[in-house]
């Protein structure tokens, strides 16, 4: 699946985007299965009380499934307007 | 529906003639304009705006789809850029037209706090001490609640 990421979110992780194979059931899974591979992830997922993800463009939570997700993104709270 | 995003900058006032001249019958237009403000330190450079390009425009269009059907609206126009802008660029706008005022006002008002905190935008200041993220206020959130309908 595609990961995506988003202002501060996309700084920390150095990239904007890349594809992953994961096991993973749940968002979650997918954020401590990231955080065990550098600590730039560690940085960026370190407080999951100030993110947000979207699975295939909608908003959702980390306690979500993500089975035939095929893309998930990772940003801040918004803030357009 | 109008639903736009762009890099480059638009005239609020042209924008409203065009939504004015392609409505049928209506009796109220409101419109809101975004303007990028400089910091209390008036040190603002720029105000660089990122987005989710494949999450916005259907954001957007679910937002003013919401808006139309709750206060049936004759019709909504929603423009923001994105990009680098500088202090004093209009960021955005929203208008909404109806027969009668009231409906007008209030779909404007829900149009601008759904934006705030549900549309993938993210604003970044650049400014002569350096950059730094725009935090969410915790406010904006809070205010979606007073749309809720049970």
């Amino acid at each position: 699946m595609d990961i995506l990421y988003f202002a501060w979110v996309r700084e920390r992780i150095g990239i904007p985007r890349e594809t992953v194979e994961t096991q993973a059931r749940t968002v979650l899974e997918l954020v401590n299965e990231l955080k065990q591979r550098e600590p730039r992830y560690e940085a960026a997922f370190s407080d999951l009380s100030a993110l947000k993800v979207a699975l295939d463009q909608s908003l959702s939570d980390f306690d979500a499934d993500i089975d035939g997700v095929c893309e998930i993104a990772f940003f801040p709270p918004m803030t357009g307007g | 529906m109008r639903v736009v995003v762009q890099d480059s900058p638009f005239d609020a006032g042209h924008e409203l003639e065009f939504f004015r001249n392609r409505q049928d019958n209506i009796g109220a237009i409101v419109t809101f304009s975004g303007i990028v403000r400089d910091t209390p330190a008036k040190d603002l450079e720029a105000l660089v705006i990122e987005h989710y390009p494949e999450m916005t425009e259907s954001t957007l269009k679910d937002m003013a789809a919401q808006a139309i059907d709750r206060w049936s609206l004759n019709d909504v126009c929603i423009i923001h850029r994105v990009g680098r802008l500088v202090p004093r660029d209009p960021i955005m706008m929203v208008a909404t037209a109806a027969a009668h005022r009231r409906a007008a006002f209030e779909s404007a008002d829900f149009l601008m706090d759904y934006l705030k905190s549900r549309a993938p935008f993210w604003k970044k200041e650049l400014t002569s001490n350096g950059s730094s993220w725009v935090s969410a206020n915790a406010e904006d959130e809070a205010t979606l609640n007073r749309w809720q309908t049970n």
